[in-house]
């Protein structure tokens, strides 16, 4: 073979030499967020910090700047990932175990659901969000949040449900449990794992939006952790970069702890890309 | 349902309905906006940034997603087979960072990287070479590298998963018979992963149509409007110059645009659903 094949050594060599520069590239921008958070007199440019310092952190952790946002990110990206499982769930339960005339046509709905570019909605949307009268509500930005990712969630939900055998469940019927009972008792104990997937999915999208609550909320009261970093960017961007970083970090902690969490105990990093993939 | 009915369905249709009315945020027009027909279509398609704005959208598209995303998590997930370990794992750590990054986090990783007095000035300064102020001069090529850095570990991780799926035997048999690492990539692998690589087209284009928030903090659609894709257009006109009649029959081209590529996507996805 010899001369058709590359030797395996070199071409070992030669793909951790190309990775390694890609990675190279892709850390560039995540360590200066890391360093700049260190440091007092942070630029824009990546540099060490002269002395290592949590004055950052301390700076920004005050109620105002810091904890009341992501109190708020905690409570959209919590309602609105808890309201998804629970509709998804319940919508999920028949498309996966009853063959019905509407199942196919809802599926494409629900498909056709994920693929719109949400963005493109924003500004009819606020029109309706004025019309209603739910504009600075974090109720009503609460519940398009749940509205924007229910598609893809049913669509999961479906596809964890689908791998939960259907016999346990008869036996159940056979001794007269009701179909919430079934569903509460057999169904959703078992699939727990997928659900905490869907949770966690919903949980970090919701968590990282920006333009939906940027264009809903108002109220500095009242706005996510995604938009009171923007603002500050505004105020203090261009002399603060290190408060920035370090509060960019505070933000960022929760879903990348979330994400660790799925791909190391939940099974496979490409659990969520799988799950998406269908 | 209900949900889905008030919240999706609704502003679909009163996007139709608003992109024929005059209503705008202040003045008379936001008490009684009235119907004026086709009139903001007449006008978008008679403004100049708007076409401007098309032909971005689809740069950004073409040069971000369907080259950029896809090559590079392919070429990625294939390297990776014939790497190490550690490598891998390094790798697969920092790619899927910058993704689960929230958007505004990224966003402001990408600014401060791409600023004159950034990362890549300092380094190309260190070089010899006196970079450009990138969001300025070049904003569009800013943003879309930006989103290729954001974006790429997805495609990688489907095509991760495609390729384990790949039966080895085949492309073994294929080096015995002589064939070439790229012929065997050319000839082989890529048409037994077709199915994920045209998902996967699919959704990085739907992902891409609807970044906002990189293109906003990065550059906020300037300078001028060389930077503003069709979401980033549409924001501008709806709430800065206040014309939401005009920002909506915006939207509602994007929305028929999407649709278009979310049906092509359930006819490639079919068979699943069957």
């Amino acid at each position: 073979m010899g001369m058709t094949s590359p030797s395996h050594r070199v071409m070992k060599t030669a793909s951790n030499a190309v990775l390694l520069l890609v990675t190279l590239m892709f850390a560039l921008p995540l360590m200066w967020l890391l360093l700049a958070s260190f440091d007092t007199r942070a630029t824009l440019s990546i540099k060490l910090p002269e002395i290592f310092s949590l004055q950052n952190f301390t700076d920004v952790m005050t109620p105002e700047t810091a904890f009341t946002p992501l109190l708020n990110s905690l409570i959209l990206a919590g309602g609105c990932a808890l309201i998804t499982v629970t509709v998804s769930v319940l919508a999920a339960y028949p498309l996966s175990r009853y063959k019905m005339r509407v199942n196919k046509p809802f599926l494409y709905g629900v498909l056709f659901g994920t693929g719109l570019p949400i963005t493109a909605m924003m500004v009819p949307v606020y029109a309706v969000f004025v019309a209603f009268n739910l504009i600075d509500s974090l109720v009503g930005t609460t519940l398009f949040l749940a509205a924007t990712s229910l598609p893809i969630a049913i669509y999961m939900t479906k596809n964890f449900m689908d791998s939960v055998p259907i016999s346990i469940e008869e036996a159940a019927w056979m001794d007269g449990a009701s179909m919430l009972t079934t569903l509460t008792h057999i169904v959703i104990p078992l699939m727990r794992p997928g659900l905490a997937v869907v949770f966690i999915f919903v949980f970090i999208g919701a968590w990282g939006n920006f333009f939906v609550p940027f264009v809903l909320l108002l109220s500095p009261g009242k706005l996510p952790a995604a938009v009171s970093i923007f603002s500050f960017f505004g105020q203090y961007g261009s002399v603060a970069y290190g408060q920035l970083a370090a509060f960019s970090l505070l933000y960022s902690l929760p879903v990348i702890t979330l994400y660790v969490f799925v791909s190391r105990v939940l099974g496979g990093s490409s659990a969520m890309a799988g799950a998406v993939k269908g | 349902m209900i949900l889905l009915t008030i919240f999706l369905v609704g502003p679909i249709i009163s996007s139709f309905y608003g992109s024929l009315t005059n209503a705008s945020l202040s003045g008379a027009a936001a008490q009684n906006s009235s119907f004026v027909g086709f009139d903001n279509y007449a006008a978008l398609f008679a403004d100049p940034d708007f076409p401007k704005s098309v032909i971005l959208t689809l740069v950004f598209l073409v040069a971000s997603a369907i080259v950029g995303q896809n090559v590079l998590g392919l070429g990625l997930a294939i390297l990776m087979r014939s790497s190490s370990r550690m490598v891998r794992s390094l790798v697969g750590t920092f790619v899927v960072t910058a993704w689960v990054l929230p958007e505004i986090v990224a966003a402001f990783a990408a600014y401060a990287f791409f600023n004159e007095t950034g990362t890549l000035n300092n380094m190309l300064s260190a070089v010899g070479i006196d970079g450009p102020n990138w969001l300025y001069a070049l904003p569009l090529l800013s943003v879309s590298l930006a989103n290729i850095w954001r974006g790429t570990a997805f495609s990688m991780l489907i095509y991760a998963a495609a390729l384990q799926d790949v039966p080895t035997e085949i492309t073994e048999s294929a080096e015995v018979d002589g064939a070439r690492g790229w012929q065997r990539l050319l000839f082989i692998t890529i048409p037994m992963i077709r199915r994920s690589i045209s998902t996967n087209l699919m959704l990085t284009t739907l992902q891409t149509l609807s970044v906002f928030t990189l293109i906003f903090v990065m550059t906020g659609g300037g300078p001028g409007t060389d930077s503003s894709t069709l979401p980033v257009l549409a924001y501008q006109e709806a709430f800065q110059f206040g014309q939401l009649g005009f920002g909506t029959a915006i939207a509602t081209v994007m929305l028929v645009v999407g649709a278009l590529f979310s049906i092509a996507y359930i006819r490639v996805l079919k068979p699943e659903v069957d």
